[in-house]
């Protein structure tokens, strides 16, 4: 088993004959995700990549059965792409887009409420289950299947922790980078509830960075819903205050939103938080030989 | 992106919002004219950086004649004002705003920004005006109201209703309050903004509402579409490194280390600055070169990095994904050789194609050194730096 998407998982392109996307798709395709065909308004009925191209995501979805979508195109129409790929269905949606206006993002959000369907990102690096899907930037060689499920907000850092764990010979159930971005889709609680009930998923790992709460709310997610081990890694300890640190996101404003806040959070809800970047997957053999501990 | 107060106020004149009269100086000589406009003194003469706390700093002065606000004029004009939230050396004041003074009877907070938890426009509102909001709200929270916004509906008068009897207006104050705040709402939606903040917001003894100060941060993610917005932008209150930066798309912050930081990826920048620190060093910079690092992109970020003199080794951390690291490395070879670095170079090279990177450093002839692992990488640079 796997979070969101699996071997089976009948995924699209949106954006699907920009460089983007079809560098992407290419990449997926050949990493073994399910493509079935994407999307770009005025090309319906060409062939790119030896997969149909579809004129709208209703198209697409009527006529491959598609349930994911990953979107490429620009960030002055993502928030349109976002919301048609919804109203057509399908239910897990990967927008890699970065620099998408928050007050589309606003918008968004509640457009999508009763939707039932599932946004990973804007600006991330997408979702991936090893060896059976990949749905976004992330190179595919890195990860191995395995027991390790990891949510981010951001991308290399993401690789950080997947290389790590790929190298302890602990593998990943699922990879979610759910973006650098102040609003978006999923979030970290989100995932970590997915994850508590999956049952390939041994241990969780939360890679976060200063700005907002959302670490504060996960931890107290943790410290009542979950009873997996947690291994966590917060990026920002030197970051100056008021100073947008690349990410959209990633702001202490307020003096709200820092990385100490947020390790004391997670400390406190019994998460192993990593000191050093290095030290991501070393925190996760901790924190799996703590629970062996307790559960002999 | 940050708005001067006069740009700001501009902008609220323009939704028909109240402003207090007031005239823009570039020239001391300009003052007597201004003055003469804005008829009978005193008046107030406000140095137009981008920080808060300009009034405790000495940036804003009450003037009684016209002389008085010549001289402060060409005090202030030309001058670099410090406060308590901008960089040891100021920022350099070229404009001023004159302004009538107002007979207040009392001042009002008012703010709108984005609520991340609530994913909604947010409201805060405090009887509490021209006082620092934060610490209002950790001393006296009661002093604090708050409203989210839903983005369908837009803001409700109830709202408007809850904001102004929990401020303690009354009379004719209601509704002048609950027609400005939806103004105010107005604005900040339609002109894509982070942050319009009204402190303070001031009741006349007259019976007016009228904004004495006002600062707007844009979206930056917005000005495409803001583009009145983007001829406002002002890099003289920018750090001049992060201006060029800013030039040159690079994702860049001036911090105050010697070992400077060339990254792939804004969350790995962080982490890397983090791991110098852990590792007995000081990062001078956080830098993003991108997930696409190119020869040419490499370039640049070196010559922003060795624009600041303090750094004394450098550290690139890149962990190759769809990039390839050869790649990578043959771009560093040719900035090195190109720019010409005369400081140690500390590379760590990960992901895609690692090990031919780290062949063709270790081959290139140039003095770069090839660290192991992320670990390695800290200790070596921060060792090169204390050498």
């Amino acid at each position: 088993m796997s979070i969101l998407v699996d071997k089976d998982t009948r995924v699209i392109c949106q954006g699907f004959t920009g460089k983007q996307g079809t560098f992407h798709s290419e990449q997926a395709i050949r990493y073994g995700t399910r493509m079935v065909g994407g999307v770009t308004p005025g090309k319906g009925g060409q062939t790119h990549l030896g997969l149909p191209v579809f004129d709208t995501v209703r198209d697409a979805v009527r006529a491959t059965g598609a349930q994911a979508s990953m979107i490429y195109v620009p960030a002055a129409y993502a928030a349109d792409s976002i919301l048609e790929a919804a109203a057509a269905g399908i239910r897990v949606i990967a927008c890699i887009t970065e620099g998408i206006p928050v007050r589309d993002m606003i918008n968004v959000k509640a457009a999508l409420e009763d939707t039932g369907a599932r946004l990973i990102g804007p600006n991330c690096p997408g979702v991936i289950t090893p060896g059976a899907c990949k749905i976004g930037i992330m190179p595919g060689f890195i990860h191995q299947p395995g027991k390790v499920g990891i949510v981010s907000r951001s991308g290399t850092l993401t690789y950080e922790a997947v290389w790590q764990t790929t190298r302890l010979g602990l593998g990943q159930s699922t990879c979610v980078g759910i973006g650098g971005d102040p609003i978006k889709g999923m979030d970290f609680i989100d995932c970590l509830e997915l994850f508590e009930q999956d049952a390939q998923t041994e241990a969780i790992v939360l890679v976060g960075e200063i700005g907002g709460t959302a670490e504060e709310a996960a931890a107290e997610f943790i410290r009542s819903q979950v009873s997996k081990p947690v291994a966590a890694y917060i990026a920002g300890l030197t970051a100056p205050k008021g100073k947008r640190m690349g990410h959209a996101g990633a702001i202490i404003a307020g003096g709200k939103g820092t990385a100490a806040e947020k390790i004391a959070a997670l400390q406190a809800a019994g998460v192993r938080v990593a000191e050093s970047p290095a030290a991501i997957g070393e925190a996760v053999v901790q924190a799996l030989a703590c629970r062996d501990r307790q559960q002999p | 992106m940050n708005l001067h107060e006069y740009q700001a106020k501009a902008v609220l004149d323009e939704y028909g919002i109240a402003i207090p009269c007031g005239r823009v100086v570039e020239d001391a000589d300009q003052c007597a004219a201004a003055a003469g406009e804005l008829g009978g003194g005193p008046w107030v003469v406000k140095a137009q950086v981008h920080a808060g706390g300009r009034g405790k700093a000495g940036g804003v002065r009450l003037c009684r004649s016209i002389e008085e606000l010549t001289e402060a004029a060409r005090a202030l004009l030309g001058s670099r004002l410090v406060t308590y939230q901008n960089a040891p050396d100021g920022q350099p004041v070229s404009r001023l705003l004159v302004e009538e003074t107002l007979p207040i009877a009392h001042e009002l907070y008012l703010s709108f920004t984005v609520d991340r938890a609530a994913e909604r426009v947010g409201i805060v509102a405090s009887s509490a005006g021209g006082m620092d909001i934060e610490e209002v709200a950790a001393r006296e929270p009661d002093r604090v109201l708050r409203e989210t916004v839903h983005p369908v509906v837009g803001l409700m008068d109830y709202q408007g209703r809850n904001l102004a009897f929990g401020l303690g207006l009354s009379g004719g104050l209601v509704a002048a309050f609950i027609q400005l705040v939806k103004a105010l709402y107005r604005v900040f939606m339609d002109k894509d903004l982070a942050l319009l903040e009204v402190n303070p917001l001031v009741v006349t003894q007259d019976g007016r509402l009228l904004p004495l100060d006002c600062k707007m941060v844009v979206d930056d993610n917005a000005l495409w579409r803001q583009k009145p917005f983007a001829a406002m932008m002002d890099t003289s209150q920018m750090d001049p490194k992060e201006a060029e930066a800013h030039a040159h798309h690079v994702n860049y912050i001036a911090l105050d280390g010697d070992i400077g930081c060339m990254v792939n990826g804004a969350g790995l920048a962080m982490a890397t600055m983090d791991l110098i620190q852990l590792s007995g060093g000081r990062p001078a910079n956080f830098l993003d070169v991108g997930g696409g690092a190119t020869a040419d992109s490499v370039a640049e970020a070196f010559r922003i990095i060795l624009a600041d003199p303090k750094v004394k080794a450098v550290l690139i951390n890149i962990f190759g994904g769809i990039v390839r690291c050869d790649l990578i490395a043959e771009g560093i070879v040719q900035a090195v050789q190109k720019v010409g670095v005369n400081v140690p170079v500390v590379v760590r090279l990960e992901g895609t194609n690692a090990e031919q990177g780290r062949a063709l450093l270790a081959n290139s002839g140039l003095a770069i050194i090839a660290a192991e692992d992320l670990t390695d990488a800290a200790r070596q640079v921060v060792a090169e730096a204390r050498r």
